[in-house]
């Protein structure tokens, strides 16, 4: 040993599933706290992991058979998965326990706040988040329930579960009313109900289905949505049991494909069918899909519109020029070869019209850092991306809300790093 | 790929233990001077890695430890189906389940992508670390 011996070191523990949020996101906090700690940042999508609440939405059933059914399941074999449509057995996404807060479920104290409340403040501080935007995850698939009546039903519970349990705590949080859209007249219901309340900041659509979206069926709520001036998000999903992508045998196959198949269906359909100029004030956000997928599909409508114009007659622009109108969110961004990904920010006008998402605590979550560490974006595409663009769209006060990351840093558990 | 560098100033060293006495732990992470640092005991051989993964920055090393996973395939170019290699451990990244090779610190599909190292010997049947004046 030398005279410059340094014998003073502590050990730190591993990260699993029941880590403090806290200690698994240190390293975005100090992120933060370098690079970022004075943007305002807004998570435009992140996740309930409401199967840890889920006996509480089906508590809130409004329909009394369907109500005492969802009851009986969670107390037997449904259990967090009752009255739902997913496939335990196709639940892979933590890479066989390799992401541990995939699923996670961390120690919280009684302290008389929800516990969704707790966990979610200590991701958000940790990350550094102003504000945040809250999806329902099992819950995503509905879309493909064979039974409408259940997505009404769920959709209605979860809704008021959000709006009357959640939202009102922190206002950090933010809501996006779930649209049970294989039941238009059920949403139009649930927009003329719940659509001008406080902390619910616009709609969303879970993609995962086979649902037409230029279809006649959807033109009042389309109405609805673009009267009250909030933005209608499509957040997409995935979906072994479609016959294409039941050829695929692994999961990383599947998620690669499918996520970024249906919004590519959606989107096609809602430009293709010249429904930015039929509701030319509704702001469309596409969830979730990455951006690679952008580029590919501005330029396949380009090329094939140019030729066929008589099957997209309502159209007076390329349909790039309304793609570069929408919006989307951030994750999970592409960040292998970063020409690629200049060229599709500039494509798609990132500056202004691209949302940061962190997509927490799924498996293929997105710090802020993904976005702050990008070599050829400006201060100020940074800022715009991170928080500034969501609050425009979404007309969110841009005071700062969150704790300083230092403070967040200096006060964390510490119970495993 | 943008995780913070480390930076290295005036080295020094870091006594850990007794080498005898660490290695049936397969691996020990450690603070030192707010730097994160993981410490692998495979076999006889001894290797230390900056606990920040080269993806996004994550807490690399404290993540699971896992075996490397074979596609075994016979002479005829049918899959024999998925298997744990007998001799390659992987550590495995918590954020992303970024994966490598224990041994050699490098992703096992893109070999330019890798951990830091930080380097460690046994010196008179002591485990030592030499760090700079690092800071993540």
């Amino acid at each position: 040993m030398n005279e410059n011996s340094i014998p003073n070191f502590r050990e730190i523990g591993e990260i699993t599933g029941s880590t403090d949020s806290r200690d698994v996101l240190a390293h975005a906090t100090r992120q933060a706290a370098k690079n970022f700690d004075d943007y305002l940042i807004v998570d435009v999508d992140a996740h309930v992991s409401e199967d840890h609440f889920w006996s509480e939405i089906i508590d809130l059933i409004d329909n009394d058979v369907l109500r005492q059914i969802g009851q009986h399941q969670v107390k037997g074999f449904g259990g967090s998965n009752a009255l739902l449509n997913i496939s335990p057995g196709l639940s892979l996404q933590s890479v066989g326990g390799r992401i541990g807060h995939q699923g996670r479920r961390e120690p919280v104290q009684d302290d008389g706040v929800h516990r969704f409340i707790s966990t979610a403040r200590r991701s958000m501080d940790a990350m550094g988040l102003d504000y945040q935007v809250v999806f329902p995850s099992a819950m995503l698939l509905l879309g493909m329930h064979p039974q409408d009546e259940i997505e009404v039903a769920l959709a209605k519970a979860f809704n008021r579960w959000m709006i009357e349990r959640i939202l009102p705590i922190d206002t950090r949080m933010k809501g996006l009313l779930y649209l049970p859209f294989n039941t238009p007249e059920a949403c139009e219901e649930l927009v003329a109900q719940y659509g001008a309340t406080e902390g619910i900041i616009g709609f969303t659509v879970c993609s995962t289905r086979n649902k037409p979206v230029h279809h006649d069926c959807y033109m009042r709520l389309y109405s609805m949505i673009q009267e009250l001036g909030k933005p209608l998000a499509f957040h997409s999903g995935y979906h072994w049991g479609d016959p294409s992508f039941a050829q695929l045998n692994r999961f990383l196959s599947m998620h690669a494909l499918s996520f970024t198949h249906y919004n590519q269906i959606h989107v096609t359909n809602w430009i293709i069918n010249a429904m930015p100029e039929r509701f030319p004030k509704l702001n469309m956000l596409w969830v979730e899909s990455g951006l690679a997928w952008i580029p590919f599909l501005m330029q396949r409508l380009d090329h094939e519109v140019m030729m066929r114009p008589s099957e997209a007659p309502g159209l007076k622009r390329l349909p790039s020029d309304y793609m570069r109108e929408m919006y989307y969110t951030s994750q999970p961004l592409e960040r292998g070869n970063m020409k690629l990904l200049e060229a599709t920010m500039e494509a798609m006008n990132a500056e202004t019209q691209l949302l940061y998402s962190s997509d927490w605590p799924h498996w293929d979550w997105d710090s802020p850092a993904t976005i702050g560490s990008i070599p050829f974006l400006s201060e100020q595409a940074k800022r715009n991306i991170l928080g500034l663009n969501a609050a425009r769209l979404f007309n969110l006060d841009t005071t700062r809300r969150k704790p300083l990351a230092e403070d967040v840093l200096a006060n964390r558990p510490k119970t495993a790093s | 790929m943008s995780a913070p560098a480390m930076t290295t100033g005036a080295s020094r060293q870091v006594v850990l233990g007794r080498h005898e006495e660490l290695k049936i732990r397969q691996r020990m992470v450690i603070e030192v001077e707010g730097v994160g640092i993981g410490v692998y005991f495979i076999g006889e051989e001894v290797r230390a890695y900056l606990n920040i993964c080269p993806h996004m920055g994550g807490p690399v090393c404290q993540g699971k430890i896992m075996p490397r996973t074979l596609e075994q395939v016979a002479d005829s170019g049918k899959s024999l189906g998925l298997g744990f290699s007998k001799d390659q451990m992987h550590i495995v990244c918590p954020w992303h389940g970024f994966e490598f090779d224990m041994l050699t610190g490098r992703h096992p599909i893109d070999k330019s992508v890798g951990l830091t190292p930080i380097p460690v010997e046994v010196s008179n049947g002591e485990v030592v670390l030499t760090v700079g004046e690092t800071r993540p």
